[in-house]
C-alpha cells in the first residue's frame, strides 16, 4: 500500500460499526496496468462515501467490481460481515449493490413504468400494479415526483438520471453506487441530485459517488477516498470533513491527489478548480470569419437539431459553446464541418457561402473540426498512427504521388507530429486503437491543426483526458488564437469555457439562449441561461 | 493512463506496445487460414466414413481427379473465374458492404455475351469480339449492381437482402434471354447458339489453358495493388473499418459505396466472359454454376487479399474439379464437395471465436468494424 496521508484506521468508528459492504485488499490487473492495487474500502449506511479520483485512477475498475461485472485478481468482499462473491451483476444486485452508470441505461421509447418493470424480469406475467406502488414508494423514498407513463425520451436528463437511481434501488438495495452522476447535469439538476442522496441517507443507505471533482466531494461527501493509479492515496474520516470548508479541504486533498507534485506543478491544481477567467477582452478584428445566420438542421432519431442558430465568431476569437449534451451540439458541429446539410439558414466562412461546400472543400479552406468521439469517428482504431495523421489529406501529395501512396513521407509526416505533439506510441506503425484517450486525442489535434487551420471547432475537446493533456490541450487552443485561428469550443464544462472563451453562447433545445462576454460573473450567467434553457423542457 | 479495455487484444496504456505474440504473425495468419480448412477435412472425413466410403481413398481420388493427366489444366482453368470473383468481393467487403449478388451478376452478364457473340463472330477479329465481350459482361454485370447499390447508399437499405434479391430476378432475366431472343434457332435444347469450339479464346502455347486465366492473375495483382497502395483502396478501408469516421474526414460515403459495389460487378463480369468464352462457348438455360456464394469463405480466409487469396482458389478448383471424379468413383452425390465448403466456414467461425479468446492472430475481419470496443474510462 502507499503510504496514506491521513490515518486510514476508520473501521472504529462511524454510524455502524459492520459496513453493509467491506473490501479488503482488492487488487485487479489489466494487460498493462494494475487497475485496482490492494485497495481498502468500507461503505456505511446512512452516508454517502466520495471516490476521487483522476482519470485511470481507478474508481471505474473498483465500481466495476462491486457491481459484480469484474472480478479482482485478489481481495476480499464482505455484505454484512460475510464473505461474498460477487460472480455477476444479478448477484450483486441480490447483494442489494444497486448502481447507476454515467450513461443512460433506458430505452427511451419505452415509459418509465416500461422501463423499470423490464429492469426487474424474472417472473413471466408483468406486475403492473405491483410496479406502480412500488414506483411510488421509491420515488417518495428519493422525494421526487415522477410519471409512470411518461415517455422516457421525453424527460429531461436530471429526470433520466432519477428513474436511473429508481432502477437501481427497485430491487431494495442498500447501497447505491453512482458514476459520475453530475456530468450531465445544470448546476439546478445538481441540488436537486445532492437533495435526493440527503433523503437515501436518512433511510439508511449507503451510497457511493465517484467523481472527479474536488467541490462535489467536499459538499456532498461524508467521507472521501482519494485513488490514484490504482492506490488510495489518502482518506477523509466524517469528523475531518464536517465543519470545514471547501477552501480549508482542497489543499488538503490536492496534497492527496498530487502528493509531491503539488509544488512542482501549481498550474495543475489551478486547472482542476479553474474558477477564475483568465481571459480579459481583446482587441480582435471586427469582420466575421464564421457566420451562422437563421441556421436550422434536421434532427436525425433521437436528436433535436438546430432551430435557428445565428453565431458570428471574429478571427483569433475563442467562442464557448455551453449547454447540457444533448442540446444540438453535435449536430451544429457537424453542420459547420459539412459533415449534414443545413435546411435552412446559411454558413459564411470568409464571407463565401459554404453550405454546400463537401467536408473536404472546407478541410481545404482551413474549416476544420476536432470531433467529440475520438475513437468512434475521429479515428480508424484498426490502421496505424501514421495513417490516421493523414485521414483527411488521402490521395494528396506529398503522401500519394501519381495514385500511388508513399509511406516513407507518410512517416516522415508521422515522426514529426509525434515529437511536435508529445504523442506517447511505440511508433507510427501502431494501430491507434492501442493508444490511450489522451494520445489519441493529440493524434486529432495534430491531423486538424495541421495544413493552415483557421478556424477550429473542437467539441468536448478535453473530455475524459487527464489533467496534464487537458492542459496541453488548452493551451494549443489558446496558442493557436494569439496567432489568429479561431476557435469554437463546444464544452459541457463550464470551468473550462470560463478558462479559454472570450465569449460564451449557451445553447438550450438547438437554440442558442444567450451570449455571454466572458469576465466576472461570467460563469454565473452562463449558468442561469442553461437552467432557464431546461426550465422550457423540466 | 486514461484508457481501459475490455478486449484482451487491445493493449491499454499511453505508449504501450501490444502484447508480443507468441508466434511471428505470418505464422499466426497461416494458422488462421489453414485450421478451418483442415478441420473440415477430417469433419468431412468421418461424414464420409458414415456413408461407409474410405476418406483416404476419397481425398487421393480428389487429388488424382484434380491433377493427373490433363486435369490440372481443367483445375487451372477453374481458378480464373473463381479468382475474378474474388477480387470483386474483396473491393466491397473490404468496404464493409455484401455483395451476394454474385450468382445473378454472373449468369445475367454471361447469358448477354452468350446471345452477342454470335452476332459478332465473324464479323470482325477474334481478338476485338472477345475484346467487347468482355468489356460488355463486365458493364452488364456492373449495371446489374446499382440497385442494391442506391437503395444502400442513399437509403441505407441492407444490400445483403437486396442483391441476394436482384440476384434471383438477375437469374430468371438470365433464363428469359437464353430461352427467348438468344435461342439458338437451330437447337431444340434451350440454350444460345454457340461459337465454334476451335474459336473460343486463345490457350496459352502447348496446353489447353485459356488467356482467361491470365485476365484473372493480371486482376489479381491489380487488386492487390489498388486495395494496398491506392487512395481509392484506403478509402474503402475506412469505410469498412468505420463509417462515420469516413463521413468526418470526408469521403464522400454514398458516392464511394456505389463505385465499389460496381467495380465489383465489373470484375464478376469479367470472371462470366472468361468461363464462357474460355470454356463453353453458349450458355445454356439453367445453367448455374453457383461460384458465387463458395469464393465468399476464401475471400475471408485471405483476409481480404488479393494474392493471398490464390492458394485458396487453387484448392476450391481442385476441390470441384478432383471432387467430381472423387465423388463418382464413391458412389456418392457431388454435391459433397458444397458440403466441404460449408464445414470450411463453419469452423473459420469457430476458430474465429477461439482465435479472438486465445489472441490467435488476426480475426478474418481484419479492420473491418468490430464488436470489440474500446471504453473510455471516464471517471
Amino acid at each position: 500500500m502507499n503510504e496514506p496521508i491521513h490515518n486510514t484506521t476508520s473501521r472504529d468508528h462511524g454510524p455502524e460499526t459492520i459496513p453493509v459492504v467491506e473490501l479488503r485488499g482488492i487488487t485487479k490487473a489489466f494487460p498493462g496496468v494494475l487497475a485496482n492495487d490492494h485497495i481498502d474500502l468500507a461503505l456505511r449506511g446512512g452516508e454517502v462515501h466520495c471516490l476521487l479520483g483522476e482519470n485511470g485512477a481507478g474508481k471505474s475498475t473498483l465500481m466495476s467490481i462491486l457491481s459484480g461485472m469484474v472480478q479482482p485478481d485478489e481481495g476480499d468482499i464482505r455484505v454484512h460481515g460475510e464473505p461474498t462473491r460477487l460472480a455477476s451483476p444479478k448477484r450483486a444486485i441480490e447483494m442489494g449493490i444497486g448502481m447507476v452508470y454515467q450513461h443512460t441505461t433506458l430505452v427511451p421509447t419505452l415509459t418509465v413504468l416500461d422501463n423499470l418493470m423490464m429492469g426487474a424480469l424474472g417472473t413471466f406475467r408483468l406486475d403492473e400494479a405491483g410496479s406502480r406502488a412500488r414506483l411510488a414508494e421509491v420515488a417518495g423514498m428519493l422525494g421526487v415526483d415522477v410519471d409512470p407513463d411518461a415517455e422516457t425520451a421525453t424527460l429531461a436528463l436530471g429526470q433520466q438520471q432519477q428513474i436511473e437511481i429508481i432502477k437501481a434501488l427497485w430491487r431494495g438495495s442498500k447501497v447505491l453506487i453512482l458514476d459520475e452522476p453530475t456530468s450531465m447535469l445544470t448546476p439546478r439538476g445538481v441540488e436537486e441530485l445532492a437533495r435526493a442522496l440527503e433523503r437515501l441517507k436518512g433511510h439508511g443507505m449507503a451510497v457511493v459517488l465517484i467523481t472527479h471533482k474536488l467541490h462535489e466531494a467536499t459538499s456532498m461527501g461524508d467521507r472521501v477516498t482519494v485513488l490514484k493509479q490504482g492506490r488510495v492515496v489518502g482518506r477523509l474520516e466524517p469528523d475531518e470533513l464536517r465543519g470545514r470548508s471547501h477552501d480549508e479541504l482542497q489543499p488538503v486533498i490536492v496534497a492527496m491527489m498530487f502528493g509531491e507534485q503539488e509544488e512542482a506543478e501549481p498550474e495543475l491544481v489551478e486547472l482542476q478548480e479553474h474558477v477564475v477567467p483568465v481571459r480579459g477582452a481583446r482587441e480582435l478584428p471586427r469582420e466575421a470569419l464564421l457566420e451562422l445566420v437563421d441556421v436550422h438542421v434536421a434532427p436525425r432519431g433521437g436528436e433535436l437539431g438546430v432551430r435557428g442558430v445565428d453565431l458570428s465568431v471574429r478571427p483569433g476569437e475563442i467562442l464557448g459553446i455551453a449547454g447540457v449534451d444533448g442540446n444540438g451540439q453535435r449536430e451544429l458541429a457537424e453542420a459547420i464541418a459539412g459533415q449534414r446539410h443545413v435546411s435552412s439558414g446559411e454558413i459564411r466562412f470568409q464571407s463565401l457561402h459554404i453550405d454546400r461546400l463537401s467536408v473536404w472543400q472546407r478541410e481545404r479552406m482551413g474549416l476544420r473540426y476536432v470531433s467529440d468521439d475520438r475513437m468512434g469517428e475521429g479515428t480508424v482504431a484498426a490502421l496505424p498512427v501514421g495513417l490516421n495523421l493523414v485521414l483527411k489529406r488521402i490521395g494528396q501529395a506529398p503522401f500519394w504521388r501519381r495514385g500511388s501512396i508513399r509511406h516513407a513521407e507518410i512517416e516522415r509526416n508521422a515522426r514529426e507530429k509525434i515529437e511536435e505533439f508529445a504523442i506517447r506510441t511505440p511508433g507510427p506503425g501502431t494501430r491507434i486503437g492501442t493508444l490511450s484517450g489522451g494520445n489519441i486525442q493529440k493524434v486529432v489535434l495534430a491531423r486538424e491543426l495541421a495544413h493552415e487551420p483557421k478556424l477550429v471547432v473542437y467539441n468536448k475537446p478535453t473530455y475524459g483526458l487527464d489533467i496534464v493533456t487537458t492542459r496541453t490541450v488548452r493551451e494549443r487552443i489558446e496558442a493557436l488564437a494569439a496567432e489568429g485561428v479561431s476557435a469554437l469550443v463546444i464544452s459541457t464544462d463550464l470551468d473550462e469555457l470560463v478558462a479559454l472563451c472570450d465569449r460564451i453562447a449557451v445553447i438550450s433545445r438547438g437554440r442558442i439562449a444567450g451570449i455571454v462576454e466572458n469576465g466576472a460573473g461570467a460563469a454565473q450567467r452562463v449558468g442561469e441561461l442553461m437552467v432557464g434553457g431546461q426550465a422550457e423542457v423540466a | 493512463m486514461s484508457s481501459e479495455t475490455t478486449a484482451p487484444s487491445v493493449t491499454p496504456g499511453a505508449g504501450e506496445t501490444a502484447p508480443v505474440p507468441a508466434l511471428g504473425r505470418f505464422a499466426e495468419t497461416a494458422i488462421r487460414s489453414l485450421v478451418p480448412v483442415l478441420l473440415a477435412l477430417v469433419a468431412g472425413g468421418l461424414v464420409l466414413l458414415a456413408l461407409g466410403t474410405n476418406p483416404i481413398t476419397f481425398y487421393a481420388n480428389v487429388w488424382s481427379g484434380g491433377v493427373d493427366f490433363t486435369a490440372w489444366e481443367d483445375t487451372i482453368m477453374r481458378m480464373a473465374p473463381l479468382t475474378l470473383i474474388a477480387c470483386g468481393l474483396i473491393f466491397v467487403f473490404k468496404a464493409g458492404i455484401w455483395n451476394l449478388g454474385i450468382d445473378g451478376q454472373f449468369l445475367l452478364a454471361g447469358a448477354v455475351i452468350a446471345g452477342l457473340a454470335p452476332e459478332l463472330y465473324g464479323n470482325m477479329p477474334d481478338a476485338l469480339m472477345f475484346f467487347i465481350l468482355f468489356v460488355v459482361a463486365g458493364v452488364v454485370a456492373s449495371v446489374w449492381t446499382i440497385i442494391p447499390a442506391m437503395l444502400r447508399a442513399y437509403y441505407g437499405v441492407n444490400e445483403i437482402i437486396t442483391s441476394l434479391m436482384t440476384s434471383f430476378i438477375g437469374i430468371n432475366l438470365a433464363n428469359i434471354l437464353i430461352k427467348g431472343p438468344f435461342q439458338d434457332a437451330a437447337s431444340n435444347v434451350p440454350q444460345t447458339k454457340a461459337i465454334p469450339f476451335t474459336n473460343l479464346l486463345p490457350t496459352i502455347p502447348g496446353t489447353r489453358i485459356h488467356v482467361g486465366v491470365i485476365v484473372a492473375a493480371l486482376a489479381a495483382v491489380a487488386t492487390w495493388y489498388a486495395m494496398s497502395r491506392t487512395s481509392f483502396g484506403l478509402r474503402l478501408a475506412i469505410l469498412g473499418a468505420n463509417a462515420r469516421a469516413a463521413t468526418h474526414v470526408g469521403i464522400p460515403v454514398a458516392r464511394l459505396i456505389i463505385v465499389s459495389f460496381m467495380v465489383s460487378g465489373l470484375f464478376i463480369g469479367l470472371a462470366a466472359a472468361s468461363e464462357i468464352m474460355g470454356i463453353w462457348g453458349y450458355v445454356r438455360a439453367d445453367w448455374n454454376p453457383a461460384f458465387g456464394l463458395l469464393v465468399v469463405p476464401l475471400v475471408f480466409l485471405a483476409r481480404f487479399n488479393a494474392i493471398a487469396v490464390i492458394p485458396f482458389v487453387a484448392a476450391l478448383a481442385l476441390l470441384t474439379i478432383g471432387g467430381d471424379f472423387a465423388t463418382q468413383e464413391a458412389g456418392i452425390s457431388n454435391e459433397f464437395t458444397l458440403l466441404l465448403v460449408g464445414l470450411v466456414l463453419l469452423f473459420m467461425g469457430v476458430t474465429e471465436l477461439l482465435g479472438r479468446n486465445r489472441n490467435l492472430g488476426a480475426s478474418y475481419l481484419q479492420g473491418i468494424r468490430r464488436k470489440v470496443r474500446v471504453r473510455e474510462e471516464t471517471s
